[in-house]
């Protein structure tokens, strides 16, 4: 062994010290080191701040053509969901009303979702098939149908973090429930002051599947 | 001689088993019809003082069901689905039969499913469990791997958060299984996941796990650590055997008392972060939309909750005199402390029985008692908490978030019973 590679190897031995005194001990020594490869292959998420986004771009003009292609089918030409599949875009300003439409337009409040869900799970049935390019181009062309960015932005890694979603701000936290405190675990007991007129029954709606 | 006599008997054997199939497949077909379940009658010829069928002859053998199955006469309980709620099967829920189970645990074939991309077939060999992110050693884990770690068996309830959710409004669906049915409770067996990740590390800055299965949905939700730290399970099997295919076989995340979407099925990542990843289902799913137009987000625990499980529209009450009103209740912040039931509405209550075990975050078996005379009753039923928790009223909840937030109804049914003794989903007003 010549010199040199006996002090990298006894360098290396020293960072490996260093770690392991840092990293805690492994406790039942089961399971295996997870290598590079496989990690990169199967953490497919993306967050908000665009950390985990692929490297690529597309924009919406060619997004259309692959979302005609494979997605229109069940969502829309235009987003506007097809029978009862989901609609994607429209429902501006309807949050608030007695029907409000979520959809990636109206309610979603990152673009980061858009992405890392589309990538995830559609097309509906046949998930991961499409490239990171491919993605990029169809959340800018559901982006570009929702008004938020322009025909010819183009949308990729850089950029996915800054989108600003109309619906941003409207998500409340922390969860404040338990949000009705009525009784202090000592309700009324009897000849309580409530309404007992019947206002509707489920048998008028008239939507409960029979058996056949 | 004794060959002719073995012939007849499994001849016999035969046309009799026939014609149970059909008399089983026929109460199916009217579980839902209380008027017809009454015009069921007992076969004379099988009452005292005659000999049954059963009596005389040979049953099946040891080598006829290897896997053993409900009676053939219980067929009528089962999942059932909602058709118009959803555009595809594969993306949809079914819902538990309450109205038909005893005692607190959900048999395994019952459990109600909801999936977001159909089952996912998983022979356990593939099965890999990846911990990445910020933890000290990212690690790949078989599932042999899993079952060698200590070992831990809980009873928990699961229950969707969008349970009752068609029920905001006003009286949608006319029974027990539609309107509760988005809730089971089995036995989990597991690691904890406070043991499993022992054997990673956790980075100091490590604040949120992204949860993934692999589905085709690839589900995904954002835990905190707390919560994972606290109670969490990675499970194998559900009340002594491997989990089902549609429970998320061969494992699943298990998050006691939080809403049911959070318990990843088929899982086989988990990422530690430092912020929360903002997934699909926690943001254009599972946030709860105000009548402000702003919607509350991470709401994870489920609150309490009860139900009569008979008399219910699909239970009605078939003669006078003395019942058993049978129901549930459980709470995701702990023990069901007391039931208490109204026969008319709301304006009394009486305390129902709790049935041991009352455990922590699991359904909870209670019981009481009726006389019935004949008369109309509004039953209700109202759970409350270790934590002192009230179930609330529909108006209780509609007052805060409006009718729009699908999500987290856990407000008191009631049910309707009329001089004839079919039951009805109503509203009160
Ligand atoms: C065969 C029908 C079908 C096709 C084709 C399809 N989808 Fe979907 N999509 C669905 C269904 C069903 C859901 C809801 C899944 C669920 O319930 O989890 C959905 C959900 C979505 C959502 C989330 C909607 C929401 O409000 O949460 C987005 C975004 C989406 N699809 C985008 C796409 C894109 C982009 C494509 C093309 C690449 C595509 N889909 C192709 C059926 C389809």
């Amino acid at each position: 062994m010549s010199g040199l590679v006996r002090w990298i190897l006894s360098f290396s031995l020293i960072i490996f010290l260093v770690n392991s005194t840092i990293a805690s001990e492994r406790k039942f020594n089961l399971g295996q080191i997870a290598n590079k490869e496989e990690v990169d292959g199967w953490d497919i998420d993306v967050r908000p701040d665009g950390l985990g986004a692929p490297i690529g771009s597309g924009t919406a003009l060619f997004g259309e053509e692959i979302y005609t292609e494979q997605c229109a089918a069940c969502h829309g030409d235009f987003g506007e969901g097809a029978d009862r599949w989901p609609a994607l875009v429209g429902g501006e300003d309807s949050l608030a009303s007695h029907d409000p439409e979520k959809t990636t337009g109206s309610y979603w409040p990152y673009a980061s979702t858009m992405y890392d869900y589309i990538y995830r799970a559609m097309p509906y049935g046949v998930a991961q098939s499409l490239s990171f390019d491919e993605t990029y181009q169809i959340v800018a062309y559901l982006l570009y149908m929702s008004d938020i960015i322009e025909e010819d932005f183009v949308l990729s890694d850089k950029n996915i973090g800054e989108i600003e979603m109309p619906n941003r701000d409207g998500f409340l936290l922390p969860d404040p429930r338990p949000d009705i405190i009525n009784t202090q675990g000592n309700p009324c007991m009897s000849n309580c002051q409530v309404s007992t007129n019947i206002i509707g029954k489920a048998r008028d709606i008239d939507v409960t599947p029979e058996d056949e | 001689m004794k060959k002719n006599k073995k012939n007849e008997v499994s001849n016999f054997k035969k046309i009799n088993r026939r014609d149970l199939i059909i008399g089983a497949s026929s109460i199916g077909a009217i579980s839902l019809a209380p008027k017809k379940l009454l015009s069921e009658e007992a076969n004379p010829e099988n009452l005292p003082p005659n000999l049954p069928e059963w009596t005389q002859y040979l049953g099946d053998g040891v080598d006829v069901n290897p896997y053993g199955m409900p009676s053939e006469f219980e067929g009528h309980v089962i999942r059932r689905n909602v058709e118009w709620l959803t555009a595809s099967a594969e993306s949809s829920v079914n819902f538990t039969p309450l109205q038909d189970l005893e005692g607190f645990v959900t048999p395994n074939g019952l459990c109600f499913e909801r999936h977001h991309g159909g089952v996912s077939v998983i022979n356990p060999q593939d099965f890999r469990l990846m911990i990445n992110g910020l933890v000290d050693r990212e690690m790949i884990f078989t599932l042999d791997d899993l079952k060698r770690f200590p070992q831990t068996n809980k009873f928990y309830f699961l229950e969707c958060a969008a349970n009752g959710g068609m029920e905001w409004k006003g009286s949608q669906l006319n029974g027990c299984q539609y309107t509760f049915g988005m809730v089971h409770n089995v036995q989990y067996t597991g690691v904890k996941l406070s043991d499993l990740l022992l054997e990673t590390g956790l980075k100091e800055k490590a604040k949120w796990v992204l949860a993934e299965g692999s589905d085709s949905s690839g589900m995904t939700r954002s835990i905190p650590i707390e919560k994972i730290l606290d109670d969490c399970i990675i499970a194998w099997a559900m009340n002594g055997e491997a989990l089902r295919p549609e429970q998320g076989y061969p494992a699943r995340l298990v998050v006691p008392g939080w809403e049911g979407n959070m318990w990843v099925k088929w899982i086989r990542r988990l990422e530690f972060g430092d912020k929360p990843y903002m997934t699909r289902e926690e943001t254009s799913k599972y946030t709860d939309l105000l009548t402000s137009g702003k919607a509350r987000m991470f709401t994870w625990v489920m609150d309490a909750k009860s139900v009569i499980t008979s008399p219910s529209p699909e239970k009605p009450i078939l003669s006078k005199g003395l019942h058993q009103l049978r129901g549930l209740a459980w709470s995701g912040r702990g023990k069901i402390k007391r039931v208490d039931i109204s026969i008319d509405g709301g304006k009394n209550w009486k305390t129902a029985q709790l049935h041991s075990p009352v455990l922590s975050k699991s359904l909870t078996r209670f019981t009481l008692p009726f006389e019935w005379n004949g008369e109309e009753l509004l039953l209700q039923s109202r759970a409350i908490d270790e934590t002192n928790y009230v179930q609330p009223t529909i108006s209780e909840l509609q007052k805060i978030r409006g009718v729009n937030s699908i999500y987290h109804n856990n407000s008191i049914a009631t049910w309707l019973v009329s001089k004839n003794g079919k039951v009805d989903n109503v509203r009160l007003g």
